[in-house]
């Protein structure tokens, strides 16, 4: 309780010395809030960890079962488990702020909420992309490794057009569960909405195609897992990329939009 | 300086704040004054703009808030002290917040020892915290960017009386330096001790606001005789009207000088005689807190 700060004579507020907090500072601050808690700690160190088990499992499965690998398949079947993680990533870097209630402090040190959340947008696909360079690491050391266990050269068949479409991928997953959290502002039901979505309602599409025939020809159009599914395999056609861009437009830019709009506009108590 | 501007309020069919208008000027500690629920939080999240009214304007210095830039090393804010990350610890919610006001690590040790969280009480994390040392974490936070303006929500809840006596000298001699306190509180007595100024609310409306000395000074006497009996009679024979105090004395409205006269007239022995001060305060004050009654009346003991 001492005092140890020198007195300054405080006088009316010049706000001319002042500039503005930079862009990446707001980044590095987000990115910071991401692993500086137990929770956020664990949850990066699962990502990688869950990466590498996909990784054994499917080398384990690959060198017994005599399938043969590329590079290619190795860095699909990581894809699949990173999708997983990475959008809870995205999801708690949005919501905590309104659960722990931080968003109080987080937007009287930063009143243009705007750039708050572009910040935090950046920092998730920053850990999206850090994620995406660890499956990568794995897929490559599984692939030497596969070449040793069953003494054959290792096939590093894999296109530059796919790493793209595989970082693509991985980016929309982080995007999709952080345009789920800007608009429901809350943890669970953001989570529950995203897994929902990966999981029941591809099921729910693929069953509806079969039964109604209208909607077969409509799918495409609506269904955004569908349309990214091409991404992996690198076999994107002109009319892949409109599917990918009208259902895009309705499970990301709609609900970040309009998520946004709701932080701008919100009561932060 | 901070200025709100006809500030209504609504949700709904409710007025939180209702065309509240005041100015807290440098160099003095503004109280801010209400029952709870009296839209005193909601006042104050106004001036920050993390609530937007929907009619007036609140100002700091003459700018919204949101055009100042880089607020905190001007403005200290402390809204909720319980608004914090549970599994930070101490030490990581002001680094937090001096990395984005461009602040080194130094200054989050300094403010630290300024508030009195020892080393170890900066490691745990918040979750373990009891509110004094959410409080004091909280103001750690307000002052880091070392600002002129301190707005401040209810700052001595949870603090044990060492803690309130800090409290009151650190905003007393920030106010000494020339900034300017805005503190709210829920407590009379905590608030005539720190402020200078003061704003008292009601319902969402201002119903008094002056200096200290303003709002104390009222006319009244507090008159304490020997004999109760003796001086109630004496006062009725001047024409004065006096009501007991319940502690042996009477208020009066009349001067001090008039009751003491009516006690000479009648012969009779005071053991106290002074002007009452604050007593109109007090009384609207609890007026306020009656209005929205939320304890049932005491009752008043039937004995047998």
């Amino acid at each position: 309780m001492s005092t140890t700060t020198t007195p300054r004579v405080l006088g009316p507020i010049d706000i001319a010395g002042t500039s503005a907090v930079p862009f990446s500072t707001l980044i590095k601050v987000e990115l910071r809030k991401s692993w500086d808690t137990r929770a956020g700690l664990w949850l990066l160190v699962l990502t990688g960890a869950f990466t590498m088990i996909a990784m054994v499992i499917a080398l384990a499965v690959a060198t017994t079962q005599d399938v043969p690998m590329t590079l290619g398949s190795f860095i699909a079947t990581t894809a699949y488990t990173s999708a997983f993680l990475l959008p809870v990533l995205g999801i708690l870097l949005v919501t905590s702020e309104w659960s722990q209630r931080t968003a109080m402090v987080t937007f009287t040190l930063e009143p243009n909420r705007a750039r708050v959340i572009l910040a935090k947008l950046v920092a998730g696909l920053a850990l999206a992309g850090s994620v995406a360079a660890v499956a990568l690491m794995a897929a490559v050391l599984s692939n030497l490794l596969f070449g040793l266990i069953e003494g054959v050269s290792p096939s590093w068949e894999f296109g530059a057009d796919r790493l793209g479409g595989f970082l693509l991928a991985q980016a929309f997953a982080m995007l999709t569960g952080f345009a789920l959290a800007t608009l429901l502002l809350n943890t669970a039901a953001a989570i529950v909405t995203y897994f929902a979505y990966i999981f029941l309602l591809p099921a729910v599409f693929a069953i509806a195609a079969v039964f109604l025939d209208w909607f077969d020809s409509l799918r495409p159009w609506i269904d955004f897992n569908f349309a990214q599914a091409p991404l992996f395999d690198a076999t994107m056609t002109g009319k892949d990329w409109g599917y990918l861009a009208v259902s895009g437009l309705i499970w990301l830019v709609l609900p970040v939009t309009l998520g946004i709009w709701r932080v701008l506009r919100a009561e932060v108590k | 300086m901070i200025t709100l501007e006809n500030v209504t309020m609504r949700y709904g069919g409710f007025t939180a704040v209702d065309n509240v208008s005041f100015t807290a000027r440098p160099g003095r500690v503004t109280g801010f004054l209400g029952p709870n629920g009296a839209g005193k939080s909601t006042s104050m999240r106004i001036v920050v703009g993390l609530t937007v009214p929907q009619q007036g304007r609140a100002t700091i210095g003459g700018h919204a808030y949101e055009q100042i830039p880089n607020p905190a090393h001007h403005v200290g804010v402390l809204l909720d002290a319980s608004a914090q990350h549970a599994g930070r610890t101490g030490r990581e919610v002001l680094r937090l917040s001096a990395m984005t006001m461009g602040l080194g690590r130094g200054r989050v040790e300094e403010m630290l020892e300024l508030v009195g969280l020892s080393g170890v009480e900066a490691k745990r994390r918040v979750r373990n915290y009891s509110l004094g040392m959410r409080q004091r974490l909280g103001i750690a936070n307000a002052l880091l960017g070392d600002p002129s303006v301190l707005i401040l929500d209810e700052p001595v809840n949870g603090l044990d009386p060492a803690g309130i006596h800090w409290m009151r000298g650190l905003l007393r001699s920030h106010a000494a330096r020339g900034g300017t306190v805005l503190l709210s509180s829920h407590l009379l007595h905590e608030v005539e001790m720190i402020a200078d100024d003061m704003v008292l609310i009601g319902r969402g409306k201002i119903v008094a606001q002056g200096t200290r000395e303003e709002l104390l000074h009222t006319a009244g006497t507090y008159v304490k005789p020997l004999d109760p009996a003796q001086l109630t009679a004496a006062l009725e024979a001047a024409g004065i009207s006096a009501l007991p105090s319940g502690d042996g004395g009477f208020r009066s409205e009349a001067e001090p000088v008039d009751v003491g006269r009516a006690a000479a007239a009648g012969g009779v022995a005071l053991v106290e005689l002074r002007r009452a001060e604050g007593a109109g305060l007090e009384e609207m004050f609890l007026q306020l807190t009656a209005d929205d009654a939320r304890e049932p009346a005491i009752p008043t003991g039937a004995s047998s």
